[in-house]
């Protein structure tokens, strides 16, 4: 039970998008389709599940005071491979998510699991750990990306929804303004429900 | 000439924040205050020209061996070895701006601003001067960028917002209308 407690913790209640607002740059630059925050998204899961894997094993030969340049040539290690294999098996995404590939190594939601989490408990905790921090991180991914692809482009994954078509949603602009509703939204339901349960 | 249009085209039209979205957790995270907002500024525009200049080497060094698929993990770690560099130069030779920039300085290396210059750099195949100023325009881009929000919000802490607004909503949805409005400057530079 607590070890499911790890996976699903990461999907809602610290959601890394909404809730602890990081790993922004990503989010914000290729969530102009469903289908690229998607793609983003697991990307990053991966990359975080396999580095948490490795930081837990080797935990204990690390000398804490070196730890984070250690922490960072392991995960720039992942970040490569994955770049390497999606320019070999999915070159159209790899080609529009672009720079932001290699940009998974600074992205601060695996720096932080590493430190937070992978550092201190065992391998499959963190494996879970962050197999569900990545999940939630891809799941606000495509969120967000659905709601910009809906009302930029009239269509979710592609497939025709209706005419309207708001042109700033793709634009920078868009994705600023959608995320600060989304994340308005967010906390509203997050105030309500708190309000529900003092009032029960 | 295209060292100019490279300089003014990174600090308004191709601004890091507001049209490449780079560098946006720190944007976020230390636009409180205006005082801080310049010094994380000054610190993010040194950084990254250096690293640009050290990089531009490396770069050359890695393409001549064959070595290029090595590229993220070395730029990373000499962007991580020279903020520490920075940050020992900076306690023994000036405390005062040390203080200031206090736990920013190492921070930076997580900037994804910094890493995504280098790499942009190595991607465009610029020359050293080219690659430098590059780096010195995003590097003010950036800077003014944070300046400007960090000023709005230090006026929007006077306003009454609607609860579920305050905090991250409210400071995404103006750097939206920022990003808006620096959008005016798009087809002002053409490269």
């Amino acid at each position: 039970m607590s070890r499911l407690r790890e996976l699903t913790k990461g999907i809602i209640k610290e959601n890394p998008t909404y809730v602890q607002v990081l790993g922004m740059c990503p989010t914000l630059a290729v969530t102009t389709s469903a289908i690229n925050g998607l793609g983003m998204g697991l990307a990053t899961t991966a990359v975080l599940t396999m580095s948490n894997v490795v930081i837990s094993l080797i935990r204990k030969i690390v000398p804490d005071k070196i730890r984070i340049p250690i922490f960072i040539v392991v995960i720039a290690s992942f970040v490569t491979m994955i770049d390497l294999l999606m320019h070999g098996f999915a070159y159209d995404l790899w080609k529009t998510l672009g720079l932001f590939i290699p940009l998974i190594v600074v992205n601060c939601i695996i720096m932080g699991r590493a430190e937070s989490f992978a550092s201190k408990h065992g391998v499959l905790d963190s494996m879970l750990d962050g197999l569900g921090v990545g999940l939630g991180f891809t799941g606000s991914l495509v969120l967000l990306g659905s709601v910009r692809e809906l009302f930029g482009n009239g269509t979710i994954f592609g497939y025709k929804v209706w005419e309207l078509k708001i042109f700033l949603e793709i634009l920078p602009p868009g994705a600023y303004i959608t995320l600060g509703l989304l994340s308005a939204l967010f906390t509203y339901i997050g105030i309500r429900r708190k309000k529900r349960g003092e009032a029960k | 000439m295209k060292v100019f249009l490279l300089f003014f085209s990174a600090i308004f039209v191709n601004n890091f924040v507001l049209a490449r979205f780079l560098g946006i957790c720190p944007f976020l995270g230390v636009s409180k205050r205006l005082e801080t907002a310049t010094g994380m500024g000054i610190a993010v525009t040194f950084v990254m020209t250096v690293s640009a200049a050290i990089s531009w080497f490396l770069d050359k060094l890695l393409i001549s061996t064959g070595l290029e698929f090595l590229r993220t993990i070395v730029f990373i770690l000499v962007i991580a070895s020279f903020v520490q560099f920075v940050e020992l130069f900076l306690k023994k030779t000036s405390p005062d701006l040390y203080e200031a920039l206090g736990i920013f300085l190492p921070l930076i290396t997580t900037n994804c601003a910094i890493l995504g210059m280098v790499l942009l750099n190595s991607l465009m195949k610029l020359n050293f001067v080219e690659a430098v100023f590059h780096a010195l325009g995003s590097g003010l881009g950036f800077a003014l960028a944070l300046v400007i929000f960090a000023g709005i919000r230090e006026k929007m802490d006077l306003y009454d917002l609607p609860e579920p607004f305050k905090g991250t909503a409210i400071a995404l949805i103006t750097a939206g209308l920022l990003s808006l409005a620096f959008m005016g400057f798009q087809g002002m530079v053409k490269l």
